[in-house]
């Protein structure tokens, strides 16, 4: 199935997709290797009896960008945090089926949730700097759980910088780091658990609906960072946006009931939907 | 009134219709009979509304004198027959006898602040504890049957815990003591900490919480750092809230600390305390002892007032949590 997939990325990528990023995709190098970096299969996430994501199998590749789109209550939201055992950490939730993560069943018996957490990262809807941190320790926090094992080298000043660096927040924090990272803007709150998430040197970022609460240019700062993260890490984003969809990613899954109706190569999905629903909501007939 | 009538359609018109002629007076030259009741009738309910509402605000701010007023009439009346007693010998001096004059607290004051000091030392931790546990594994069976009984514990008179003090300490130990003392205003702090501590962890959103367990913290180290400092400065508000509250109780101590004509820093030994010694001095039938017990209890004010100014102070540190 990812062979596929790869095949229909190389058609599309000459296309480009918005104006603003068009230059971005020029720059991006686009024929970066990729493999399968999260295989989903037969995924059932429940709260309770009710399910809320029926029975989705999907690959997710290294270096690509995968965004799902659906109208509100789809679940798009719940599979994302079943990607990195979140979802379980809410009361009656439950999960069936299979997540490999790298080959490695996350769901497993001897697998500790805390683990999977360290190797996929996670940005909210909302903000979540730690209030009685500064900006240093914001960036810093996951560190203090991480094993030796993880990716992550170097000094803690180091670490702070470059994922400050990567999240394009350094220059703007960089005279402040010991103060307090309520003082920031909302897209610079964002951008800064971003940075922290990546600190750890997560294998997969998941994005849940990362700029519902910002301004258009937070968005936008936010949209050309996760088209440079996608030069390292397999990144999965959930959005409510469907512009925000065909610009930043490669592929597109869209949800509806809690199933998953389409997944296709961004450019395949707008422009010649296979599914009648997909095609209904994209054109704007629901949601 | 004409004119006002006139004024504001052509100040709308002018709004929507751009190049219409502003209007100066309707057509018949004034608003009709309709127009002038309706006038009228909306001058007499604004009226009507506008006294409804000084009244109100009236009785409300009546209120807000009303529950102050204790307070400013106990202030005077400790100042009145206290402040006159308060001298450098009562803080440094232990009781004289009956019939010679002088004399201090320092007895008092040092078991108080030794007793309160044990208390929280005790108390604060336990209370912490369940506090975070009541709010971190809500809906529990234990979780619940906890709160409901901090909450029956916390309307509990206190001269039951004295006894309850002295039955488990006091009676098998085979005296009272100080320990004793402290044992039983830690037990009244419980669950007084417990509750404020559960609702400042409560406040602490759940957001927060799973940004923690998203980089890979556990449930516990989430709680114990990420929750638990954020709600710090709203716990040590409530904590010394408690420690205030305390401060001030008599009953737990009468059959446990009992009480301390001489100076005692032993943990074993029956402990003078601020409310047993103005309890004690109140009730004899000496001048110059009610006038020491006066200024016992505007000392114990003085202590009480500054602790709370402290868990004023701590609370203004807080972070707004509610920012978005």
């Amino acid at each position: 199935m990812a062979e596929s997939i790869l095949a229909l990325t190389e058609s599309r990528q000459s296309r480009g997709s918005s104006t603003h990023l068009r230059e971005h995709r020029a720059d991006a190098p686009v024929d970066l290797p990729t493999r399968s970096r999260v295989v989903v299969e037969g995924l059932t996430a429940l709260f309770g009896a009710t399910a809320a994501v029926k029975n989705v199998s999907m690959t997710l590749l290294d270096r690509r960008v995968t965004a799902i789109i659906g109208p509100s209550g789809c679940g798009k939201s719940t599979f994302l945090r079943c990607l990195n055992r979140m979802h379980e950490t809410v009361g009656t939730a439950s999960v069936r089926g299979k997540v490999l993560l790298d080959g490695h069943d996350i769901y497993g018996q001897k697998t500790n949730p805390a683990a999977v957490r360290r190797h996929v990262g996670m940005v909210f809807q909302r903000p979540t700097p730690f209030p009685t941190m500064s900006i240093r320790e914001n960036v810093a926090a996951g560190l203090r759980v991480a094993r030796h094992d993880d990716a992550v080298r170097g000094t803690v000043e180091e670490i702070v910088e470059k994922a400050l660096r990567r999240a394009s927040l350094w220059d703007e924090v960089k005279d402040r780091l010991d103060t307090s990272a309520v003082g920031m803007s909302g897209g610079q709150q964002q951008r800064l658990c971003i940075a922290r998430a990546l600190a750890t040197e997560p294998d997969v970022l998941l994005l849940d609906e990362p700029t519902a609460s910002l301004d258009p240019l937070s968005t936008q700062k936010v949209e050309e960072l996760v088209w440079e993260l996608r030069a390292d890490i397999a990144v999965v984003i959930v959005t409510h946006n469907m512009q925000q969809a065909a610009r930043v990613s490669d592929f597109t899954a869209f949800f509806l009931h809690g199933e998953m109706v389409e997944f296709s190569p961004t450019a395949e999905i707008f422009t010649n939907p296979l599914d009648p629903r997909t095609e209904a909501y994209i054109t704007g007939r629901f949601g | 009134m004409v004119g006002m009538a006139d004024s504001e359609p052509s100040s709308k018109c002018e709004v929507t219709k751009r190049h219409d002629p502003p209007m100066t007076s309707l057509p018949n030259g004034g608003p009709s009979k309709r127009q002038r009741e309706t006038a009228s009738r909306t001058r007499k309910t604004l009226r009507r509304r506008r006294a409804t509402n000084a009244f109100m605000v009236g009785v409300l701010a009546l209120s807000a004198v009303l529950a102050t007023i204790p307070l400013i009439l106990i202030l005077y009346h400790l100042l009145k027959s206290g402040l006159s007693s308060v001298n450098v010998d009562f803080f440094t001096n232990t009781p004289k006898p009956p019939g010679e004059t002088g004399g201090g607290m320092y007895n008092a004051i040092v078991g108080t602040l030794m007793l309160v000091a044990m208390a929280s030392v005790i108390g604060m931790p336990v209370g912490i504890g369940a506090g975070l546990y009541l709010a971190e594994r809500k809906g529990t069976k234990l979780a619940n049957t906890v709160r409901f009984l901090a909450d029956v514990l916390n309307g509990l008179p206190s001269i039951v815990m004295g006894i309850f003090a002295w039955e488990f300490l006091v009676k098998p130990i085979g005296h009272f003591s100080a320990l004793a003392g402290a044992a039983a205003l830690a037990a009244m702090m419980v669950p007084m900490v417990t509750r404020t501590t559960e609702e400042m962890v409560s406040l602490v959103p759940t957001s927060l919480r799973e940004a923690a367990l998203a980089l890979g913290y556990s449930r516990a180290r989430t709680a114990m750092t990420v929750v638990l400092r954020t709600a710090t400065a709203g716990i040590v508000t409530g904590a010394l809230v408690a420690v205030a509250r305390i401060a001030g109780e008599t009953a737990p101590l009468l059959f446990t600390a009992l009480g301390n004509q001489f100076t005692s820093y032993a943990l074993n030994k029956p402990i003078a305390a601020l409310p047993l010694q103005i309890f004690n001095y109140a009730v004899s039938p000496y001048d110059d002892w009610h006038a020491q017990a006066w200024a016992g209890a505007l000392v114990l004010i003085a202590l009480v007032l500054i602790i709370s100014l402290a868990a004023r102070a701590a609370t203004r540190g807080r972070i707004d949590l509610g920012a978005d």
